[in-house]
């Protein structure tokens, strides 16, 4: 239930005096609040739950996070495999 | 998908797993406290990427699992009434009421209908002036702005025939009753990422200074939750109990401002009833006196609902992370997906649906024993 995923937005809409956003999930397209994020622009990433996005996701840290992560994977694989018990 | 699948690699998770194993010198028992988390873990099979020392136990963070028994029956109680449409979200449907789920009131009738999002019952009750449209609405932080948003637009459209039926739960109070617990074990926790999104991390600084228990803000992917872990494991093994964040791309320290407002705008926070484990103070929301007229509880009169749970499902100690699913004497015999005995096995997120779905086979052998018992 407390599931968000993240989803590329596509386009904002005005949808009645609030604003939406096409946002694009993979391969689905859905119609998405932005009453929450209202500063999510065209090419963001943000985290949608229910219909609603709940944060813009920080590209920088989302990156940082994953290249920081993907050197100690890096390592791991240079290293002789493990013992298998 | 960007940002998903980066965060499920194989090789990024077993160099982690490697890491946790480096730094862990004695065991330790920590818990996720969300489903969704729970749902990661087992579908992944991280438990099994662990060394032996870290043992996970699994919270009552399934928004489903934790409605109370008379919730639901209140809501099929409301579904069954020829001027009513319920609407929920799907996952509730199959949840067992004391006799029966809204899934059967439906096949008998009841208009029951499912939104994925909230404001969609806002658009069935602006379609159906002549019926009343009833949300129920459960959830935790994440899904409460949602929530007060289809209140707040049926209020501002002046619609007469909107009410929700609110059972929400909140999460630091259900930590502190954990930890306040004699029977407690727990001894570092993966806080729910998605709760903090909206709420930010304020709240869980209190709790790390009260119980001197180190909480770290975790993601939902595998390389998020073994992140996580390994920070954990890292406080523990210094002899430290700090407040960290994982999942900074999504968390920030404040939150999600516009939500929270809007969340304090619809809804109070009050005591609520977690189903399995009992009532807990200041740990749910309840609508504004300003609210009183989307009450679903103050309009409809269905009376006091007292029931008990099944006394075979033991949900109350597996949602307290005190007993394992496998634990339970009908895991996977007469309690299954398709038939529950308790809440934890309808949804996803539930613990014991978990295990039914990724660890069945893991305890066949425990299943052929109890076959001659
Ligand atoms: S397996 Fe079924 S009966 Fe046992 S604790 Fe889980 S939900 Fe309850």
């Amino acid at each position: 239930m407390c599931l968000a995923i993240p989803g590329k937005v596509l386009e904002i809409q005005a949808v009645e005096p609030m604003r939406a956003a096409r946002v694009q999930f993979g391969g689905i397209i859905r119609q998405v609040s932005l009453d929450f994020v209202p500063e999510a622009k065209v090419g963001d990433y943000v985290m949608v739950h229910v219909g609603f996005a709940i944060s813009l996701v920080d590209a920088a840290e989302a990156d940082r996070t994953y290249k920081v992560l993907s050197e100690l994977g890096m390592l791991e694989a240079e290293l002789p495999p493990a013992d298998s018990e | 998908m960007k940002y998903l699948d980066e965060y499920r690699d194989a090789r990024i998770a077993r160099a982690l797993a490697a890491d946790i194993a480096a730094h862990v010198t004695q065991p330790w028992v920590l818990m996720e406290i969300c489903g969704g988390q729970t749902h990661t873990i087992m579908r992944y099979g991280i438990d099994d990427l662990l060394p032996r020392e870290v043992e996970l136990v699994h919270g009552p963070g399934c928004p489903v699992c934790v409605t109370p028994l008379e919730t639901i029956d209140k809501a099929i109680a409301l579904a069954s009434r020829a001027d009513v449409i319920l609407v929920s979200y799907g996952d509730m449907l199959r949840v067992p009421g004391s006799h029966s789920d809204l899934f059967h009131a439906k096949a008998q009738g009841a208009d029951v209908r499912i939104a994925y999002d909230p404001t969609e019952a806002v658009k069935i009750a602006r379609l159906n002036p002549g019926r009343k449209v009833i949300f129920l609405a459960i959830g935790f932080e994440t899904t409460a702005p949602a929530n007060a948003m289809a209140a707040w637009q049926a209020k501002r459209d002046g619609l007469r025939n909107f009410s929700l039926l609110v059972s929400h739960v909140l999460v630091p109070p259900a930590i502190r009753a954990l930890m306040a617990s004699e029977n407690n074990r727990v001894q570092g926790f993966i806080a729910p990422g998605h709760v903090c999104t909206v709420m930010g991390c304020a709240e869980y600084e209190a709790l790390v200074r009260d119980f001197r228990v180190p909480i770290v803000v975790g993601g939902f992917e595998p390389v998020d939750l073994l992140e996580a872990i390994l920070m954990l494991v890292k406080q523990l093994e210094a002899g430290e109990a700090r407040l960290q964040n994982q999942y900074v791309r999504s968390v920030s320290y404040t939150g999600n401002l516009p939500a929270q407002h809007i969340m304090a705008e619809v809804f109070e926070v009050a005591d609520q009833k977690w189903r399995g484990i009992g009532a807990i103070p200041q740990s749910g929301l309840r609508l504004r006196e300003s609210y009183a007229a989307y009450d679903a509880n103050l309009i409809f009169d269905v009376g006091e609902i007292i029931v008990d749970e099944p006394a075979e499902c033991i949900s109350a100690q597996v949602l307290q992370g005190l007993k394992k699913p496998t634990d339970c004497p009908v895991f996977a015999m007469r309690c299954t997906p398709e038939n529950p005995l308790g809440a934890p096995m309808v949804s996803t997120e539930g613990a014991c649906a978990a295990y039914y779905h990724y660890r069945r086979h893991a305890v066949s052998g425990k299943e052929g024993a109890r076959d001659h018992d």
